[in-house]
């Protein structure tokens, strides 16, 4: 029984019962949305929305936001249509590495504003968010780079799979692991935790606060980087509006995975969970033929429940704690 | 803060002087700066043609603008303004091509926006939640509802009466006669924030909530009023919006809250509240509309232009930081001098 009860506690659980029972009824209402190649477009559209979700755990957790990753996925995505317009010959590992290594100056960018400037990262990203989006449009122009303009491996990425799992959902589930278990494990991952609880007293127990939070945001700016990759392999263009917008599916998707936004709280698998959710119910919607245009106000509805879930939670949380710190006494 | 009152006082400065060395005045003078500047230096910018396209194409982040500064100094920040301007837009649409009489149309538009406000304010102020993730998810739900309400259908064919008076001018000085309305508005929300004890209270509760609910403040009920507000004054917004392009569309006004957050905080509002002013917003506004114009006339397309928009922003809240760490670290030399050279300061006058 009491293990039942550790289950339903669990954070992510909301975000994992609905993730399930959403599949279930769609599975019920159209077999056809779970065949393989269902399954398959399922892990693609979710891809890109993770990673990014992941990263944006790390900040979250710190009590910071960044609203300027759609416009480094934007930027990172068309500089890969132009290296490989620029240089034909160029090894895919190469584009990657430049690609990341962008998204991470940006994020470093991003990072140094916020810890030199001691203002909230909400302010600060919000500009770059304008910035970066700025010069990808100067850059960009009204020019797009198409999937033909890249070599065929490259596109292949997102099409072939190993055991029906895409070759970019293995890379994404890859960095996931990585980042759950250094957030959930190191040292300097629980750190952020402190931060995000109170981040005078992680500064008085000896956590160095502004190192962590640049680093936070350059891994960030990273992942970031490589979400554009992944974008510029599996969409057909990249232009001067790649990724606009996607900055608020990404804090929605982590608040929906239990992340929470005043900081010190929630985990990478949750917020990849609330990033599979979101893309879910897209594509659970067409298959039950309900109409498209109810699929945002779902999403809507789903992080306002998400926050309130959030608030009993913690309300219970904080009585539990009182009844046993007057027990103590 | 305390500090600076106390060096003011200390300083003899009146209430004018005070009021004349704001931020939001530093502001004012900034925008007629760069006024006189473009006049100069940009031919064809000094013209009734200007102050027409300039100002209707501010008018709706200069609305939204004035609540929004009420909000954010209080603390809090309502994301979904342009979500709820869109849902009017759609609202407004669907039952115009219903048959609706326009003003009756007009009133259940504003009525819409003043429940999307009430919306916000309960979850915020009697469930207790934090504004931003409340309406990170509203922005999503209001536009949702839009896109619900009117799909990716246009309604384009308003009353030709409506929509020639949202854009026409006022005589042949350029302004157009909407901006009476905002001017109104303007009023409005400086009197209330800057004269009554209702306006002083939001600088409390910005301040410290607890202090402002200690000294019988109602913070609550204060910021549920101005959600509300935010709500209709978006409404308004979406209507004008719709009217000037003569289109509703689910899509109208998107994005528009990052503009307004932008504005006002250069305006010298402070993110964390307790500080800022409604002239400041409106200045910040104007700033922003105006360098866009003068660059938009050199040719310098609109997308582009946010790069100008992100830049200030930073600017606006990065400087005072530096700013106030270079007067730190002149203070501190100045502290250490005087202890390591105890005679001097004995001679000086306690500080």
């Amino acid at each position: 029984m009491n293990r039942v009860w550790s289950v339903l506690r669990w954070r992510e659980f909301p975000v994992a019962f609905a993730l399930v029972a959403l599949i279930i009824v769609t599975y019920s209402v159209n077999p056809a949305f779970l065949a393989a190649q269902g399954v398959k477009d399922l892990m693609l559209n979710a891809t890109i929305l993770v990673i990014l979700a992941a990263g944006q755990t790390l900040v979250l957790v710190t009590e910071n936001v960044d609203l300027s990753v759609g416009s480094v996925l934007g930027l990172t995505a068309y500089s890969v249509g132009v290296l490989f317009a620029v240089f034909p010959g160029i090894p895919i590992i190469a584009v990657f590495i430049i690609a990341i290594l962008l998204g991470g100056v940006l994020g470093a960018i991003n990072g140094l504003l916020v810890s030199v400037a001691k203002v909230p990262a909400l302010v600060i990203t919000l500009g770059t968010l304008y910035i970066y989006r700025g010069i990808n449009n100067a850059w960009a122009g009204g020019k797009q780079y198409f999937a033909g303009d890249r070599p065929e491996a490259f596109g292949d990425l997102s099409v072939q799979t190993i055991l029906g799992i895409p070759l970019i959902t293995l890379i994404a589930l890859v960095i996931l692991a990585i980042v759950a278990i250094y957030l959930a494990g190191t040292r300097s991952g629980r750190d952020l935790y402190a931060i995000g609880s109170d981040s005078d007293a992680a500064k008085l127990y000896g956590v160095p606060v502004t190192k962590r939070i640049f680093s936070v945001f350059v891994a960030n700016g990273l992942l970031a980087g490589l979400a554009g990759v992944l974008y510029a392999s599996r969409f057909n263009s990249v232009g001067a509006t790649t990724g606009d917008g996607i900055e608020l599916q990404v804090v929605a998707a982590a608040v929906v995975g239990g992340v929470a936004i005043s900081g010190g709280v929630g985990t990478v698998v949750g917020a990849a969970l609330g990033g599979l959710l979101l893309t879910t119910i897209t594509s659970s919607l067409t298959a039950m033929r309900v109409d498209k245009f109810w699929q945002q106000a779902v999403v809507g509805v789903l992080i306002l429940s998400a926050v309130v879930i959030d608030r009993v939670s913690s309300l219970r949380t904080t009585r539990r704690l009182r009844v046993s710190e007057a027990r103590n006494v | 803060m305390s500090e600076v009152l106390s060096q003011e006082v200390a300083a003899g400065r009146s209430g004018a002087a005070r009021v004349m060395t704001s931020r939001g005045a530093i502001m004012w003078y900034l925008v007629l700066a760069v006024l006189v500047l473009l006049s100069l230096v940009v031919p064809g910018f000094a013209s009734p043609r200007t102050a027409g396209f300039l100002l209707l194409d501010v008018i709706p982040i200069l609305m939204i603008a004035l609540p929004m500064t009420l909000v954010i100094i209080t603390a809090e920040i309502d994301l979904s303004v342009a979500s709820t301007a869109g849902l009017t837009s759609a609202v407004m649409g669907v039952l115009w091509a219903g048959g609706m009489n326009i003003y009756l149309v007009l009133l259940i538009c504003l009525i819409v926006g003043l429940l999307a406000g009430a919306f916000n304010g309960i979850m915020i102020t009697a469930v207790g939640l934090p504004s931003l993730a409340v309406t990170i998810g509203t922005l999503a739900l209001f536009r949702g509802l839009a896109l619900v309400v009117i799909g990716d259908n246009a309604v384009a064919n308003f009353p030709r009466e409506l929509t020639t008076w949202a854009t026409s001018k006022i005589g042949a000085t350029g302004i157009p006669v909407f901006m009476v309305i905002v001017l109104v508005l303007i009023a409005i929300f400086a009197v209330v924030l800057h004269l009554t004890p209702f306006g002083r209270g939001l600088f409390a509760m910005g301040f410290s909530k607890e202090a402002a609910e200690f000294v019988g403040i109602d913070v609550g009920r204060s910021k549920f009023y101005l959600f509300v507000a935010t709500g209709l004054v978006s409404s308004m917004a979406g209507i004008f919006w719709t009217l000037r392009y003569s289109s509703a569309r689910s899509d109208n006004a998107s994005g528009l809250e990052l503009a307004v957050i932008a504005a006002v905080l250069l305006g010298g509002v402070s993110i964390f509240g307790g500080r800022g002013s409604v002239p400041g917003a409106v200045a910040g506004v104007l700033m922003i509309g105006i360098i866009n114009y003068a660059l938009r006339l050199q040719r310098i397309s609109d997308v582009v232009l946010i790069i100008v928009t992100g830049t200030l922003l930073i600017a606006s809240v990065v400087g005072p930081s530096i700013f106030e760490w270079m007067r730190k670290v002149r203070h501190d030399r100045r502290v250490h001098r005087d202890l390591t050279n105890p005679a001097k300061s004995s001679t000086s006058p306690a500080s």
